[in-house]
């Protein structure tokens, strides 16, 4: 079992969304974070334009069985490429894949990747 | 509603036949008391704008907030400025292209109106500027229909010729007093703070927009939540008090019809408030804060055309069908699966349609009295109910065609339906560069 965490840009969420449905991954949970990457983003407030310190960015917590590790993740990729030519820009963020140590459905008690 | 005054002819009066005293002596007083209220009702008029930003900023997604929200702050802008230039004019100057809408070299930039002062005894400046803020909030409602979906640009340009070729002519033939629905019958088709000039033509409006331009995408099957309901209620809360102005400030007086008026506002909101939740909670088993909400508006529409005529009995009768048909009309849009995003169709279209005819029932003796000796003898319910159907008609034709041009041309010319790209992003992002919530995030 693998824990896919994903930071996107905020205005690609349903994008990924539609992607992962595609790809029959339902079960996800997105977040609001901030953080600092390569990426300088850009505001305008009454005419000046700021550069906050952190960007606003979505974070995708996708918990799945060894199967199903390289259909997510080329589905995040496929959809969270910003620009039009799908080349992509500083700031579309990372995927980071963890091992699970356990999964463990609160309802029944189930363990394991059946519980995924 | 009070009218226009004939300028000239009182000019002439004075000419001839009283040459020997001066013109000022002529000229009515200000009526302190009438204006002073007056200018309170322009001030409330303007409330429900920032109102009707909240109410509709907390029903979108919170990538949309601030986009829609400027949908109605643009608003202030664009129609003010299209006011003073020429709207005016165009709303209340004398009759031109055959009725079409009026027009006056005198009022353009409102010029002639430095020293003008409306029989009743209020400035004409305040009469203006009061009958403007109408003409703000109109293409505002219309955005409900579209929102998440409509680029900045397209949408300003649209609001600004909606305001030209639509709100401009109807406002005429209704309120000018050589409009047609204004003589039409005996004592005219009856809409005295705006069933069918803002309401109905709004609701129309929206409707055919929305058919065009398609639903949002994953619309019907996904439907966001609001963004934040709080803020809905507050701005629902502006609305019903703004609506003071909008309803009592429309007998450009400050007399015995304000206090009718303003009284009938208040029993039909809250018939059509209560009779809300109480549909809600019989259909689906809870009274909701929207569902409070949105009986506030179904009551305060259904009672814009009627305020000046109907008993509070009447009006709370009329606040209650509102709600009835509004919530069953939201019910069948569900069914249908056309995207009206925030109903402007739902409440606005319906509610002044329901508003507008079914005022006739409630009409006060007093007023069917004074339209039966100007018929001549005798005037029927059945005659009023027939000239309301018409005035209806006329309005939904005219709105629903004109608008179709405009979108068309706009939609085709500089876009008026965002890009997939801009939708997903929200509008606040693609058409502004800001975000809405900044607390959300730590920066």
């Amino acid at each position: 079992m693998k824990l896919i965490t994903a930071i996107i840009q905020e205005n690609r969420l349903d994008q990924v969304r539609e992607a992962l449905l595609a790809a029959e991954i339902e079960r996800i949970t997105v977040t609001r974070c901030s953080g600092h990457g390569q990426q300088v983003q850009k505001e305008i407030y009454r005419g000046r334009v700021m550069i906050p310190n952190l960007t606003p960015k979505i974070r995708l917590e996708i918990a799945v069985n060894e199967d199903f590790v390289n259909t997510t993740v080329d589905a995040i990729m496929g959809s969270a490429r910003s620009g039009s030519d799908g080349q992509g820009e500083v700031g579309d963020g990372k995927i980071f894949i963890t091992n699970l140590e356990e999964c463990i459905r609160i309802r029944t008690g189930e363990r394991g990747p059946e519980a995924i | 509603m009070l009218k226009q005054k004939g300028r000239y002819g009182l000019s002439f009066l004075v000419l001839f036949v009283l040459s020997t005293s001066s013109l000022w002596a002529q000229t009515p007083e200000t009526d302190s008391g009438a204006t002073a209220w007056m200018l309170t009702s322009t001030a409330l008029v303007l409330l429900m704008i920032p109102g009707l930003a909240m109410f509709y900023g907390g029903l979108v997604q919170s990538k949309n907030v601030l986009g829609t929200m400027m949908h109605s702050f643009v608003a202030m802008g664009v129609m003010t400025v299209l006011w003073v230039v020429c709207g005016y004019s165009m709303c209340f100057g004398p009759s031109v292209l055959g009725g079409w809408f009026g027009w006056n070299p005198d009022y353009l930039f409102l010029a002639g109106l430095d020293d003008s002062i409306l029989d009743g005894g209020v400035p004409e400046y305040v009469f203006s500027m009061f009958q403007g803020k109408f003409a703000i909030i109109t293409p505002a409602l219309i955005a409900g229909a579209f929102a998440e979906r409509v680029s900045f640009k397209g949408y300003v340009v649209f609001i600004a010729l909606w305001g030209l070729l639509v709100y401009n002519p109807l406002c005429h033939w209704v309120w000018a007093e050589d409009g047609f629905l204004f003589n039409m019958g005996a004592a005219g088709a009856i809409d005295f703070a705006g069933g069918t000039v803002v309401h109905i033509s709004s609701g129309v409006a929206g409707l055919v927009a929305a058919l065009y331009l398609g639903a949002r995408r994953g619309y019907p099957l996904s439907i966001p939540r609001p963004n934040n309901l709080v803020m809905t209620l507050m701005g629902a809360g502006l609305l019903w008090v703004g609506w003071f102005g909008f309803n009592a400030g429309s007998s450009i007086a400050s007399d015995l019809s304000t206090a009718q008026a303003l009284t009938a506002t208040q029993a039909a909101a809250a018939a059509g408030a209560l009779a809300w939740v109480i549909f809600e909670a019989l259909h689906q088993g809870k009274a909701t804060a929207l569902g409070f909400a949105s009986g506030i508006l179904a009551g305060l529409v259904a009672v814009t055309p009627a305020a000046g005529v109907v008993q509070p009995g009447g009006a709370m009768a009329l606040g209650l069908l509102g709600a009835a048909v509004c919530y069953g009309a939201i019910l069948l849009k569900n069914k249908l699966g056309y995207d009206d995003t925030l109903d402007a169709f739902g409440i606005h279209g319906v509610g002044g349609i329901v508003g507008a005819i079914f005022l006739t029932f409630f009409i006060r003796d007093s007023w069917m009295e004074e339209a039966a000796v100007a018929a001549g003898g005798s005037w029927t319910t059945l005659q009023q109910l027939g000239i309301q159907v018409a005035a209806v008609g006329i309005a939904i034709v005219y709105a629903a065609a004109v608008t179709l041009i405009l979108i068309v041309i706009i939609d085709k010319l500089i876009g008026l339906r965002a890009s997939n790209e801009s939708e997903m992003k929200g509008l606040d992002d693609a058409f502004h560069g800001e975000r809405g919530y900044g607390m959300l995030n730590a920066n």
